[in-house]
């Protein structure tokens, strides 16, 4: 076991679950592989879009798939420096279900000493149809 | 009329907790909604160079999209006595481009209706902070009007 790059992810975890927007969205990265990321995100009544169907808002979906990107691409090498979203493409394939916490995985499937390109699913149980897929460029932390 | 586009503005807005909790205001000028989302230490996304998180900006654009697309499709009912009589886009897909990063500052945006059809809509929405030009992000995303 690489004891810096060990390290460095339990850097990383703390940083994504210490910053005050995830925080206050009730985001967490649950785990980290190589290039690889999940999150999550817990219904909470603050985050609904739409009262009549009880359904967590678009932007929600986005900031979760956005955030587990991120953590996808800082995973994918020893990070020197942030990285920071270039662009963002979000598919919603169909409306989460209300009271359902959602989980993103992402992966970082290419990584240069520029860019980062990345994809990722949102799900929200078993079903196999994801609630969201996405796929985006980062500047490259490496 | 000024009146029933303000009340209608009201009653979508009171069927998204989502833009509360973001604390994003909306304001008539013309006949045209302008949005801001003022700073909160909350919106930070990197610690480092103080700015906002990336999920801040998208759902703050997202947002306005959403908003501007329902106001436009809802003007006949505007009367309507009840915010659950008002009908909601649905997202297809929203793409989002970061031009530069967003400061520890407020935001404003705009958006503009490119094409509203039976079927679908094309909506695009700019976020700029201070100057209007240059934004600091733009986005673009397709909507299901009516399944």
């Amino acid at each position: 076991m690489n004891l810096v790059k060990e390290n460095k992810k339990k850097e990383i975890i703390k940083f994504f679950n210490d910053l005050p927007f995830n925080k206050m969205m009730g985001i967490s990265l649950v785990s980290m592989g190589e290039g690889l990321a999940e999150m999550t995100v817990d219904y909470n009544l603050d985050l609904i879009g739409d009262k009549k169907t009880m359904v967590i808002h678009g932007g929600v979906v986005t900031t979760l798939l956005d955030a587990a990107c991120g953590a996808a691409v800082m995973s994918a090498g020893v990070p020197k420096v942030p990285t920071a979203t270039i662009d963002l493409r979000i598919d919603y394939l169909r409306s989460a279900k209300p009271e359902k916490q959602i989980r993103a995985k992402a992966e970082c499937f290419r990584i240069t000493e520029s860019v980062a390109f990345v994809r990722a699913t949102a799900h929200d149980g078993n079903d196999v149809v994801p609630v969201a897929s996405a796929c985006g460029a980062f500047t490259s932390p490496i | 009329m000024m009146l029933e586009e303000k009340e209608l503005l009201k009653n979508i807005l009171a069927r998204v907790p989502f833009i509360e909790f973001l604390d994003i205001k909306f304001d008539i000028v013309d006949r045209e909604l302008f949005a801001t989302m003022p700073f909160k230490p909350m919106l930070i996304g990197n610690d480092f160079i103080r700015a906002l998180h990336g999920g801040a900006i998208g759902s703050f654009l997202e947002s306005v999209a959403i908003i501007e697309l329902t106001w436009h499709l809802n003007f006949e009912v505007a009367k309507s006595e009840t915010s659950f009589q008002i009908d909601f886009p649905k997202t297809i897909d929203f793409t989002i481009d970061y031009i530069s990063p967003g400061k520890a500052t407020d935001s404003f945006a705009k958006a503009r209706i490119n094409r509203s059809g039976k079927r679908y809509a094309s909506v695009s929405v700019e976020a700029w902070q201070g100057d209007r030009d240059p934004p600091f992000a733009q986005a673009i995303g397709h909507f299901l009007v009516s399944s």
